[in-house]
């Protein structure tokens, strides 16, 4: 239910969706209409909040987009290029992503350094030349020191002896060495405590507004929702709800984004049960 | 003195293929039992050359490239038909037996008249040493025994270098992501798929290069010659991170080919202590069996009995 005139001219958008659509399990009892015909066009640089409960589809709708699965109907432009049937390590030359999990993405057993060489050649053809180049060291280890984590002198130790937010701070610059066309945050901050989770998001929004990259951020938290970018796309049952840009966007307080989540509550009747747990989710 | 020599020839020469099961187990938590098939494929191949006159570089050369298609088989049925693992390396080394026996033309290929690297080995031990034999330590050793131990001992050294430098390429260190955290460097846009296969392909091409060499230095390729290599090669893999620990991809390598010396030298030990030779594979399953096992059980140990724990 879109109801702004959307731009007819794709090829200024970056992320470009038309109507895509994903069932999994269809014809089981495990059916899950997970995406119902979503569009969604995102200009470049572009700063995108997507907030919608658990499994109205936010996070499939950003899998979708990154190629985890292919959709089942609709099409997916990326940077004027179709990548709707990509597969999804084709589809990282132009998208950096941070998963919710920490452990998801970086390569624990694997030294700081190395796997800063594998996002280094992310998209690119990998070949003999040493991972761990001079070309390499030196600028990793001034921009690990700007984080002032203390880790440019522990550059040789396995990642995963690092903090979750650590990790998340470090997949964060993985993701972004090579300016992405698209920045994916799949609630990326979910799983740390709340002060990592905070550093974590500063950084997150001074990367994206340096590089001025086109960012579609999940999150839960409706502070961070009305904080951040330039704009909130609410989803519901695999669908676009609310699309909130420019001014309105500015103008909205983490109340007014509550009064929504109310409103879909009481338009879909849901029993007390979940709205309990609305209540533990967004209050 | 000669048995040591042999032990330790042999030891050298299945660290090769300790190196290529390091590869499956250890970077994809794989165990390739491809492995069985593709020794002997690289013994086959190489026999068979030689036999004809090949060039023995060529011939060992060839051996390790067909072991390599067929590891590069096995990682094709995981991923692309997304056959199970084991599976897929049980349909290969079954075929391979088959293929071995088309290969040879028969279940065993002498290389007695034909020209190998061990004799190579001496032509090298008369220019290196002169006479027959030679003196180490006040015992006789043959020349070209000796020659033999110095060629497997620099193949062993090359192949786990050159697995090393190849670990720290990239293409090598996306390769060892792939094991370990596949989401991730697919993330990065790495065909994990084809990581895969190509990992199996250098794994069994090692296995296959060892089982070239140990062709050459038996004298002979046999049809049965692979039967429970992978497991040799898992002990030897087991005992080398006992020996050098797993903090780093070097000492990792070098523990995998310390580990098939020290085996194999064990091996030659119990053999001579009177232990059947039938019973061999059966003791070299308990091993890994208890190294598997063994680790966990003591950590269970420690946990329902704290007094145990060291400090607690």
């Amino acid at each position: 239910m879109p109801t702004e005139s959307k731009p007819s001219n794709s090829s200024s958008a970056m992320l470009s969706i038309s109507a895509i659509r994903k069932t999994f399990n269809p014809g089981t009892v495990n059916e899950v209409r997970a995406l119902q015909g979503v569009d969604l066009e995102i200009e470049e640089g572009s700063f995108v909040i997507v907030l919608g409960m658990n499994g109205s589809g936010k996070s499939t709708l950003l899998n979708a987009v990154a190629g985890t699965f292919f959709v089942d109907e609709g099409t997916i432009q990326l940077a004027g290029r179709d990548v709707t049937r990509w597969p999804e390590h084709r589809r990282a030359q132009l998208i950096g992503r941070v998963f919710q999990n920490p452990f998801s993405g970086t390569a624990p057993n694997m030294s700081i350094a190395e796997n800063f060489s594998l996002a280094a050649r992310r998209g690119l053809p990998r070949g003999l030349g040493w991972a761990l180049s001079p070309q390499l060291m030196g600028p990793l280890r001034e921009r690990i020191a700007s984080l002032k984590m203390g880790l440019e002198n522990r550059l040789d130790n396995a990642i995963g002896s690092l903090s979750g937010g650590q990790r998340q701070a470090l997949t964060l610059l993985m993701a972004t060495w090579l300016k992405p066309k698209l920045l994916l945050l799949d609630e990326h901050t979910a799983a740390l405590d709340p002060k990592s989770a905070d550093q974590v998001i500063a950084l997150s929004d001074e990367v994206i507004q340096r590089d001025k990259l086109t960012t579609l951020m999940v999150t839960h938290s409706m502070q961070q929702a009305v904080s951040l970018g330039d704009r909130i796309i609410m989803m519901h049952r695999g669908r676009v709800l609310h699309d909130f840009r420019g001014a309105e966007k500015r103008r909205l307080r983490p109340e007014d984004l509550l009064d929504r989540f109310d409103e879909v509550r009481r338009r879909e009747q849901l029993d007390e049960s979940a709205a309990a747990m609305l209540n533990e989710l967004y209050v | 003195m000669t048995l040591l020599i042999g032990a330790l020839t042999i030891g050298l020469i299945l660290s090769l293929l300790a190196i290529g099961v390091l590869v499956s187990f250890r970077i994809f938590s794989m165990p390739d039992i491809t492995t069985d098939g593709s020794i002997t494929f690289g013994a086959a191949i190489a026999a068979v050359m030689l036999v004809h006159g090949v060039n023995p570089l060529l011939a060992t050369a060839a051996g390790a490239l067909g072991g390599a298609v067929a590891g590069a088989v096995t990682g094709v049925l995981h991923t692309k038909f997304k056959i199970n693992a084991l599976l897929a390396g049980i349909l290969v080394m079954t075929a391979l037996y088959s293929v071995n026996l088309h290969v040879m033309g028969r279940s065993n290929v002498p290389l007695m008249q034909a020209r190998t690297l061990a004799s190579y080995g001496e032509t090298l031990g008369e220019a290196l040493f002169g006479g027959r034999t030679i003196n180490v330590l006040g015992w006789a050793v043959g020349s070209a025994d000796a020659a033999v131990l110095l060629l497997a001992l620099g193949a062993a050294a090359a192949g786990g270098a050159l697995l090393f430098l190849f670990f720290r390429t990239n293409i090598g260190t996306a390769m060892r992501a792939t094991g370990d955290n596949a989401q991730m460097i697919r993330a990065l846009g790495a065909n994990v798929e084809g990581y895969i296969v190509l990992g199996l392909a250098l794994s069994n091409g090692l296995v296959a290069l060892s089982g070239a060499l140990l062709a050459q230095y038996q004298g002979f390729a046999d049809a049965q010659m692979g039967i429970g290599m992978i497991v040799w090669g898992l002990a030897s893999v087991i005992i080398g991170e006992a020996l050098t620990g797993t903090r780093s991809l070097g000492l990792t390598i070098v523990g995998a080919v310390m580990g098939s010396v020290v085996f194999r030298l064990l091996v030659a030990i119990a053999l001579r202590w009177g232990l059947n030779p039938n019973d061999l594979k059966l003791i070299t399953a308990l091993f890994v069996f208890a190294a598997l096992v063994l680790p966990s059980m003591v950590a269970k140990l420690k946990r329902t009995r704290p007094g145990l724990e060291p400090g607690a």
